[in-house]
């Protein structure tokens, strides 16, 4: 491929990427149901959009996919990504706990009549999980390989349940760009475990198929 | 004589599973209110949220929107009148913890009731409306019907309340 093709297929990743993600955001900008929330609704039920909407480039980031950028640079993106969902989990819970506290400890202690309540109470401790592991991850003294595959295994927790939780619920979003959104969430969290956990090891030399941690690396050469 | 499909575990497995399917729902042989008739309405899980005690009695909250039912008494079915149905929901005047979405009516002599409200619009990912009973006669019951469908323009429920 010449420089300008690729350069152009790099574009179009991009532009394709900012469709799916920003796309249903907009959408449920112009929900009429706004009109009838009050703010800390609002602001709560976008933080759980924003984050679903984040879940797509995650993986994506720490594979190292997106073209224009070198890993390192990805993986650095992928931690900032990685606090916005904190940082969108809380929002979101903190948002509907002040519109109805009530519905929220429902949710929260699993008694809500809401199926999907459950589901999302699940994604919010895998994330919360998530971020204590990578917070801990050097103290616990984890190896790249335990840390790999309990990080990925949460990764893939949170991702079905938040799919699955965002699919049940009727709100703000539309229906044809949530639909979009969360297959193209789990699209991209399959195909960058199938290609990193299997396809990589399975077609690799022995000695080469591991991916290098650059944190690892930066350790144990003293960079 | 050794047979492998049928032996003392596998009769006390199947036994068991078949005396507590029959004591649970629909068959019901441990439910007491079946004895006696019809057996009264069970709460709804999430039903008394965000309620405000003694909404006030009103005309209407709204228009374009029907919240309606019957109550009836435990065991006999007999349609009870003058009882206090307590109504609130999500509409487009907004949350469920708006006074203008609190109002209370009467039941009529054949048990039944009704309430013009605003649209009902979903709340925490459902459309649902709030009934309550809570005076005290019969056994307090709080209902949490959900539309099928956000664009409905009315929604029904039933109490059947079981003294106290």
């Amino acid at each position: 491929m010449t420089r300008s093709a690729r350069r152009a297929v790099a574009i179009a990743i991009w532009v394709a990427l900012a469709i799916v993600m920003i796309g249903p955001v907009l959408i449920a900008v112009n929900s009429p149901y706004l009109a009838y929330r009050d703010t800390a609704y609002i602001i709560g039920g976008f933080a759980g959009i924003i984050g679903l909407s984040l879940l797509l480039i995650q993986p994506l980031l720490a594979a190292g996919y997106l073209p224009g950028a070198e890993l390192t640079t990805e993986r650095k993106w992928h931690r900032w990504v990685g606090s916005a969902i904190v940082a969108c989990v809380f929002l979101h819970v903190g948002g509907l706990y002040i519109t109805s506290p009530p519905d929220t400890l429902d949710a929260l202690l699993l008694v809500a009549p809401t199926a999907f309540s459950v589901y999302g109470v699940l994604a919010m401790w895998g994330i919360a999980l998530t971020a204590a592991l990578v917070i801990l991850r050097h103290r616990l003294g984890l190896r790249y390989a335990t840390w790999r595959l309990v990080h990925n295994g949460l990764a893939a927790i949170v991702v079905a349940a938040t799919v699955t939780h965002a699919l049940q619920i009727e709100g703000a979003m539309g229906i044809v760009s949530k639909w979009g959104l969360c297959l193209a969430v789990i699209a991209a969290t399959g195909a960058t475990l199938i290609d990193l956990r299997l396809i990589r090891p399975l077609f690799a030399r022995k000695d080469d198929w591991r991916q290098p941690d650059p944190e690892d690396r930066k350790q144990k050469t003293g960079e | 004589m050794k047979s492998p499909f049928y032996n003392r575990r596998s009769f006390l497995v199947s036994a068991g599973l078949a005396s507590a399917l029959t004591a649970l729902e629909p068959v019901g042989l441990l439910s007491p209110a079946k004895a006696s008739g019809l057996a009264p309405t069970r709460s709804m899980r999430g039903g008394s949220n965000n309620y405000r005690p003694n909404a006030p009695m009103v005309d209407r909250l709204g228009s374009g929107f029907w919240v309606s039912g019957t109550v009836r008494r435990a065991g006999d079915g007999a349609p009870l009148k003058g009882v206090r149905i307590q109504i609130w929901a999500a509409t487009t005047l907004g949350g469920e913890r708006e006074p203008r979405n609190h109002g209370s009516v009467l039941t009529a002599a054949d048990g039944s009731f009704r309430l013009e409200m605003e649209q009902i619009v979903p709340n925490f990912g459902q459309p649902h409306a709030h009934l309550a009973y809570d005076d005290g006669v019969y056994d307090t019951v709080f209902l949490r019907p959900v539309m099928p469908s956000a664009s409905d323009t009315s929604v029904s429920t039933e109490f059947v309340l079981a003294p106290v």
